[in-house]
């Protein structure tokens, strides 16, 4: 049995971006994901939102490692050819009561050391955001937007260049503390390590009660989303949030514009039960668009492309009102166990400096010595889409894969499909496709290129068709 | 030179049935150089998945499966030496008539003097559609699971039941169960079929499957595959009836709920999409809003037999070739002189949408509910020109009227509608 430095539980975004970091260092580690893919709960299902850290407490961890994590947000996204783009957020006030909330939202924002937080009025709003009927708003520039399942991937993927060790469709079964190593079994063959980073998600209570007492609980809280269609783009520029909810910590339903060109609106705030239950309702999709409807009377629901709906791991119920801290800490029990609980939004913010703080946990339990050869770029080549006309006819050239269309929605070539593939995960879903190249992501959703994407799966794979699956 | 520079004189874009009618009637009615462009392997569009028969029956009185009837047109279009490009996709065309398009030679620039658009449409998916539930593998758009049973042998599910009563959903009700699938039902929120009355006989009816009328969807589970899903009854507002709801227990679920004209290229260059189309404003040369380019097909608006489809387009391909045998062909100004046409009482849409000319103009249109009796009247700038006795009209099949228009002049606007 191969003993590893360290275990991390979870492909998501904490687990992917501990991981990398974890990479420069002379460190044998391995990554469990139960999925067939990382990036396949929350972190793929979420705003794709870069927050500013207004929001949070003050002195919080939330506040602490969202500001920090956005201001290395750039640079790593950079790095690992993610795009992010600060598009700035008005917090709309809809009467003159809201803007006592925003001076408060203000006043919050400048003890968590957020920059250039403005008050504007209606004209400023009006020429910016014509849609948007408000005559006053907070302006908060250091907010943007990011694929939060593509930095996971990127974010895996280097590591995976970088040494690490990736299992996907790995479930934990056990984990036990025996001679100062962690011995886990999963269905793929027991493990050895000297750490565990628990970085489990909405799972993260059982993997701690496989070892020890959990003294928490997880309240999984649902978020629907819609997805506009990209026709609609013009809509807004900015990300468009409401004055917060006094509780629960919920941001409020919002207008997110994407990467990509599409709107998500949502999310929603539901306690459920079950922390896979990511059903989406009639009830919160007209909820959806009618809170929408006040913000942007415009706005169409034959435009809506999808609907989704992710998970929130929440570690303090409704009746305390749903709010309580990031914990990112050692077991007090069992020396070595790394425990990343309750990391709710912002932890896709958060991501980059929490993974730093883990570092530096670990680097004080045991000596870290750097690698001389750690490969911090991450090269994504352009999307045929993006090209200008001569660099697609250079590029068909080069390789013939690239002139012939896959997804015609989204303008996918095949030599992107066969990249998409070739992943250095392994993972050979449909999903994994579409996460990578956006292959069946666009209107028909899928309706035309899953065939194709088929038949290249066995063609170039040898996949056997009766076998493949959506994820 | 990076791009690879080609000339013709009609370029259609989309080499299905309406593309092929187009080009070849273009080709007969005299335009020298006819280029098809279709960005699949294959020529012939959804045809060749098609493998029922009902093809050719208003054109040639024989009843052909889909790739019979492709295939007639393939080899036409091969004997009178029109250029097919296959695995070449279009990314977009300007006013000037220039196309770009994609294919593993390069990056294709093609000049012409008319362009034909013939892109077909594409389904409604569950999005469109915001039906609640869980998101489990096994939920398949109609066409789709119609492509993998019948191009590629993969049957899509055992227990299955279908979403719409459109032909496409219709039609693989009956296919799948003659390949041994349990067809649990079809629903259909809407008090009558969607689809044609023959495949509703032919293909539900004769095969004792179950349709559900005036209902809906309710909810989907299913963690990993489908696993049941809940209907219930709507009112007349659509909305479900509560205490009404059943579960069905299967593992597949097929969409057939309406298909959309694909238009966004078209919309790029700049020509008018008509809203209850949703496909471009024509003439009665099916000459779009951009003087060259014409327009066929499912594109144009959703047909609902391959045979009035290959009608229409074969007027659209001999306009086309007329143009370019014009002297400064993309001159031709109707700015000046029109009449437009208005959907009034009754009438869902109606092509053309607009008329230049005077005589007789063949009208396309679609009523939107059904009714045993009624009259259509044509009123030109409120006067009555024509007037007819319809019979059991259906939203799902297109009635056909030729009407004379008289001599006008300036602008006009002619009302069609129903007098119940």
């Amino acid at each position: 049995m191969k003993n590893f430095h360290i275990a991390i539980i979870g492909g998501g975004v904490i687990g992917s971006a501990i991981a990398r970091e974890l990479s420069r260092y002379e460190l044998d580690i391995i990554l469990f994901e139960k999925e067939s893919d990382v990036a396949s709960s929350t972190s793929k299902a979420n705003s794709g939102v870069i927050h500013s850290g207004i929001n949070s407490p003050p002195k919080s961890l939330k506040a602490h490692f969202c500001v920090e994590g956005n201001k290395i947000f750039q640079s790593l996204a950079e790095e690992l050819s993610v795009p992010v783009k600060f598009t700035g957020k008005y917090i709309i006030a809809r009467n003159e009561e809201e803007i006592k909330d925003l001076i408060k939202l203000k006043k919050n924002g400048i003890e968590n050391n957020v920059k250039g937080l403005r008050l504007i009025e209606a004209e400023e709003i009006n020429s910016n955001e014509p849609n948007i009927s408000s005559k006053y708003a907070l302006f908060v520039p250091s907010a943007g937007i990011t694929l939060p399942y593509q930095l996971t991937i990127a974010l895996a993927e280097n590591s995976i260049i970088n040494g690490v060790k990736f299992l996907l469709e790995t479930k934990i079964i056990d984990i036990n503390y025996i001679n100062y190593k962690y011995n886990i079994k999963t269905n793929n063959g027991l493990f050895q390590s000297d750490f565990i980073i628990n970085a489990a998600g909405l799972n993260c209570r059982d993997i701690v009660q496989m070892l020890e007492e959990p003294d928490f609980k997880v309240y999984p809280c649902r978020g629907e989303y819609l997805v506009l269609d990209k026709n609609c783009n013009s809509l807004i520029k900015k990300l468009i949030y409401p004055i917060p909810q006094k509780k629960y910590g919920f941001l409020g339903i919002h207008i997110t514009p994407t990467i990509d060109g599409n709107i998500l609106l949502g999310p929603t705030f539901e306690y459920i039960n079950n922390i896979n239950d990511t059903k989406t309702t009639k009830e919160k999709m007209n909820l959806i668009l009618n809170e929408v409807k006040e913000i942007i009377p415009s706005v169409n629901e034959k435009a809506v492309i999808n609907a989704y709906s992710g998970i929130r791991c929440k570690i303090s119920p409704p009746e305390y009102d749903g709010i309580s801290d990031f914990r990112v800490e050692n077991s007090k029990i069992n020396p070595g166990l790394i425990n990343l609980l309750g990391i709710e939004s912002p932890g896709l913010s958060a991501a980059p400096a929490i993974a730093k703080e883990v570092v530096k946990i670990i680097s004080k339990n045991i000596e870290l010595s750097k690698k001389t050869k750690f490969i911090s770029k991450y090269e994504k080549y352009k999307k045929f889409s993006d090209m200008t006309n001569v660099e697609k006819s250079k590029t068909i050239k080069r390789d013939t894969n690239w002139g012939r269309i896959i997804c015609r929605c989204e303008n996918v070539t095949e030599a992107e499909v066969i990249n998409a593939l070739s992943n250095p995960l392994g993972a050979k879903t449909l999903s994994s496709v579409k996460y990578r190249c956006r292959a069946g992501m666009g209107r028909c959703q899928g309706g035309f290129c899953t065939q194709h994407i088929i038949r290249i799966m066995e063609e170039k794979f040898n996949l056997d068709r009766t076998k493949i699956k959506l994820k | 030179m990076i791009l690879i520079k080609v000339t013709s004189d009609v370029t259609v874009i989309g080499g299905g049935p309406a593309g092929l009618a187009a080009g070849i009637s273009a080709k007969e009615s005299g335009a020298e150089k006819v280029i098809i462009i279709d960005r699949n392997n294959w020529i012939g569009g959804i045809l060749p998945q098609c493998i029922h028969d009902g093809f050719g029956i208003e054109t040639t009185g024989l009843s052909q499966t889909g790739p019979e009837y492709i295939n007639e047109y393939i080899k036409k279009a091969r004997n009178l030496g029109i250029t097919l490009l296959i695995e070449t996709m279009v990314l977009n065309f300007n006013n000037k008539l220039e196309i770009i398009s994609a294919s593993k030679k390069g990056l294709l620039k093609i000049k012409s003097k008319s362009i034909i658009l013939a892109m077909g449409c594409r389904e409604k998916t569950r999005g469109n559609l915001i039906i609640p539930g869980d998101r489990p593998s096994g939920i398949y758009t109609a066409g789709l699971a119609q492509a993998l049973i019948n191009l590629y042998n993969i049957m899509p599910g055992k227990n299955i039941v279908i979403l719409g009563s459109g032909d496409v959903g219709l039609i693989m009700a009956r296919r799948l169960k003659i390949e041994g699938a349990n067809i649990l039902g079809v629903i259909e929120i809407l008090p009558y079929p969607n689809g044609l009355p023959r495949n509703v006989v032919q293909c539900l009816k004769d095969y004792n499957i179950p349709l559900f009328l005036n209902h809906t969807i309710t909810s989907i589970e299913g963690k990993d595959r489908l696993k049941k899903i809940t209907i219930a009854k709507v009112d007349k507002n659509k909305k479900p009836i509560l205490g009404t709801e059943k579960t069905i227990k299967c593992d597949t679920l097929l969409l057939s709920v309406g298909l959309i004209p694909e238009n966004e290229i078209s919309s790029d260059a700049g020509i008018i999409i008509d809203s209850s189309t949703s496909g471009p404003i024509v003439n009665q040369d099916y000459r779009t809003t951009i003087p060259g380019i014409y327009a066929c097909g499912n594109c144009l608006q959703v047909y609902d037999t391959v045979d009035l489809l290959s009608i229409h387009a074969k007027i659209a391909g001999r306009q086309s070739a007329i143009n370019t045998l014009k002297e400064n062909n993309n001159n031709i100004n109707y700015a000046e002189k029109k009449i437009i046409v208005k959907p009034g009482n009754g009438i869902k849409h109606i092509i053309p949408q607009q008329i230049n000319i005077t005589g007789m103009i063949n009208f396309s249109i679609r009523v939107d509910e059904p009714k045993n009796s009624t009259k259509i009247s044509f009123k030109l700038n409120k006067n009555e020109i024509f007037i007819k006795n319809l019979k059991y009209l259906n939203p799902a099949s297109i009635i056909n009227v030729k009407v004379k228009i008289p001599k006008f002049s300036k602008n006009n606007i002619l009302e069609v509608s129903l007098n119940e």
